[in-house]
């Protein structure tokens, strides 16, 4: 029998490759600068879900991602490498969530979309690093986690083993399905596109999508109903609002500097030899080093 | 009522160093807000184990004492922590942003919709003015971390809900006796009325802890290299010059992420904090997130070739040139200054 997987994905800012554009005059962050891809530990998770697709015949990966309506690129390039269909939930209530509010709005939106067997995402995206989401929404919808995954050994009879890499140290767990599973970037890549799929999927969209290009493609979409990402708003995952959103936040952001480090006198100096030198003999003479 | 908490992270009987850390920042937070410092223990063999805390300041020590405590897994922590904090509300509850706390955290902090942040790298305690709402709080708990790549710092607050939970990496904070002889209350947890069997449905099957190969944290010299070294091969000359002088080598996030280096050997406020005496960055530009690992280094020598680098701010020393020109006549100086 087949498993049912969700995969958690998010759509992040690419901070790794922040370059001096990525901050406006006024010293805000310029988000429009920074590239949005696909949060890098949420592929290592695809990729385990997808490799539990393949072990176990008749199992379905489904991708869950909440943000703003270009979000779908995410639910399109996960199609690409092997995903069957994807929700994307987006909603101007959502405005404003931490990471409690949005581990709120996902545990909702997995309810609503069905049961799964096994719920995967990243360890942590890229653009905050808190590590929250993956347990907290395990704790909402009241299952048991295992994070820090590096490989998903199996996932049969209502059970899954998961070999979790730590700071310190390597464990291998087991425990009932369904689990939440977070999965670290030391676990192997995901795979590639595959042309086939890209082929197949590269139309895929959203409703919201679809009005927007005005394409006719109405025959289409109703002929090849995987085409479809849905749009999944509050309003059909019965989100309670005080717990939606900046009002379902507890934390709040009070300020946000710009840090400029405070400019130490410092000695400037070239690569001859006189300077390295004469470098080297202070530090030794004021026991810095040797 | 009302105390600073801190969870105890227990490996084979020894309270870990992030713990003893956030004890010592803990205690200066309730000697600020005039309250009691507590600390709770979740494993197995307990007894004793108040003769590595007390010193530390803390006023009353919970223990739950129980062999499926040991080693931890996520669900019995946290349904103890999360019964403890229920009937004990703490205004401040801390742990480590290790592989423990930020797995069990994030679950406390959901049950009890009390807000939690990450990898903090300062805790202040401060007031609040929120004119929306027409309210004003004090004695608030600033929960200060790097964000968004690190190009802004920014300060997080829980105005409403209780605990207000932060996680803080091993390091960043100061670990300091606060009284030898100082003696605290122990309040045992009846560990059968907090847990249920259902608690225990993950079960460890195998085990491997392992000391870190790499001892950066102690170490009074670190070469460090960033993105700007350009490749793996080239960290062989960090490598060499630490060899020569007796230091550690240390790397930025985005030379690890390039793969440069190895994970354990990172430096900043998602890796490892570090006081040496001497840090020579090789080719980092200094992201916020990496120099709040690293700031506190007494001398700071930075070789870059961009003469702009953010880091460049912060040395001692700026050399202006190439890694494989300056770093091999380090080398070649010292060893001769040193014959």
């Amino acid at each position: 029998m087949g498993l049912k997987i969700v995969v958690l994905a998010k759509q992040v800012p690419d901070t790794r490759n922040v370059g001096k554009d990525a901050m406006k005059a006024d010293g805000t962050v310029n988000r429009a600068a920074l590239p949005a891809i696909f949060n890098p530990e949420d592929l290592n998770a695809l990729e385990q879900a997808l490799r539990l697709k393949e072990k176990y015949e008749g199992s379905t990966v489904t991708i869950l991602t909440m943000g703003p309506g270009r979000a779908a690129e995410i639910i399109r390039e996960g199609m690409y490498r092997g995903a069957d269909n994807g929700f994307l939930l987006t909603d101007r209530a959502f405005a404003g969530s931490d990471t409690l509010a949005t581990s709120y709005a996902l545990s909702k939106a997995i309810e609503y979309i069905g049961k799964f067997d096994v719920i995967v995402c990243g360890r942590q995206a890229i653009d905050g690093d808190t590590a929250q989401v993956g347990p907290q929404v395990a704790e909402k919808l009241n299952l048991p986690q295992i994070t820090y995954a590096e490989n998903i050994v199996s996932a049969e009879n209502g059970k899954i083993v998961v070999v979790r890499r730590l700071e310190r140290g390597v464990e291998t767990v087991s425990g009932p399905m369904p689990m939440v599973v977070t999965v670290n970037s030391t676990a192997p890549e995901c795979r590639p596109r595959n042309a086939r799929r890209l082929m197949q999927f590269k139309h895929a969209r959203t409703i919201t999508e679809r009005q927007e290009s005005n394409d006719d493609y109405v025959a289409m979409y109703s002929e090849r109903p995987y085409l479809n990402i849905q749009e999944i708003t509050a309003l059909d995952i019965k989100g309670d609002a005080a717990q939606l959103g900046l009002s379902g936040s507890p934390t709040k952001v009070k300020t946000i500097e710009n840090i400029v480090f405070q400019a130490k006198e410092s000695k400037i100096l070239g690569t001859s030899d006189d300077e390295i030198d004469e470098l080297m003999k202070e530090l030794i003479t004021n026991h810095t080093i040797g | 009522m009302n105390n600073v908490f801190v969870y105890l992270e227990i490996e084979e009987g020894i309270v870990a160093d992030v713990s003893l850390e956030l004890l010592t920042k803990g205690r200066s937070l309730a000697n600020q807000l005039n309250c009691k410092l507590e600390a709770v223990a979740i494993g197995h063999n307990l007894k004793g184990l108040e003769k590595q805390v007390f010193p530390y300041g803390v006023d009353v020590l919970h223990t739950a004492d129980d062999a499926r405590l040991y080693p931890y897994t996520t669900q019995p922590h946290a349904t103890i922590l999360i019964k403890l904090f229920e009937k004990e509300k703490p205004q401040i509850a801390l742990m480590g942003a290790s592989s423990i706390g930020r797995d069990l955290g994030p679950r406390v902090s959901s049950a009890l919709h009390s807000g939690l942040t990450a990898d903090c790298t300062s805790l202040e305690i401060g007031g609040h003015e929120d004119k929306k709402a027409g309210k004003t709080y004090t004695d608030l708990l600033y929960q200060i971390r790097p964000a968004f790549g690190g190009n802004i710092v920014a300060t997080i607050i829980n105005p409403d809900c209780r605990p207000q939970m932060a996680t803080v990496r091993e390091g960043v904070m100061k670990k300091e006796i606060f009284a030898q002889n100082h003696v605290g209350k122990i309040k045992p947890i009846e560990v059968a009325e907090y847990v249920s069997e259902t608690d225990f449905a993950v079960s460890i099957i195998e085990r491997h802890m392992e000391k870190s190969k790499v001892n950066i944290k102690n170490s009074s010299i670190i070469v460090a290299g960033g993105y700007g070294v350009g490749s793996r091969e080239n960290f062989k000359l960090l490598f060499d010059l630490a060899e020569v002088i007796g230091g550690e080598v240390g790397a930025s996030r985005a030379a690890i992420d390039a793969g440069y280096a190895d994970k354990d050997r990172q430096i900043g406020q998602t890796g490892i904090t570090v006081r040496p005496k001497l840090y020579i960055a090789c080719g980092i530009s200094g992201q916020i997130q990496h120099v709040a690992g690293m700031q506190e280094s007494a001398i700071i020598i930075s070789i870059n070739n961009d003469a702009n680098a953010p880091i460049n701010q912060l040395a001692d020393y700026r050399i202006n040139g190439e890694l494989e020109e300056v770093l091999p006549k380090m080398i070649q100086f010292y060893k001769k200054n040193t014959k």
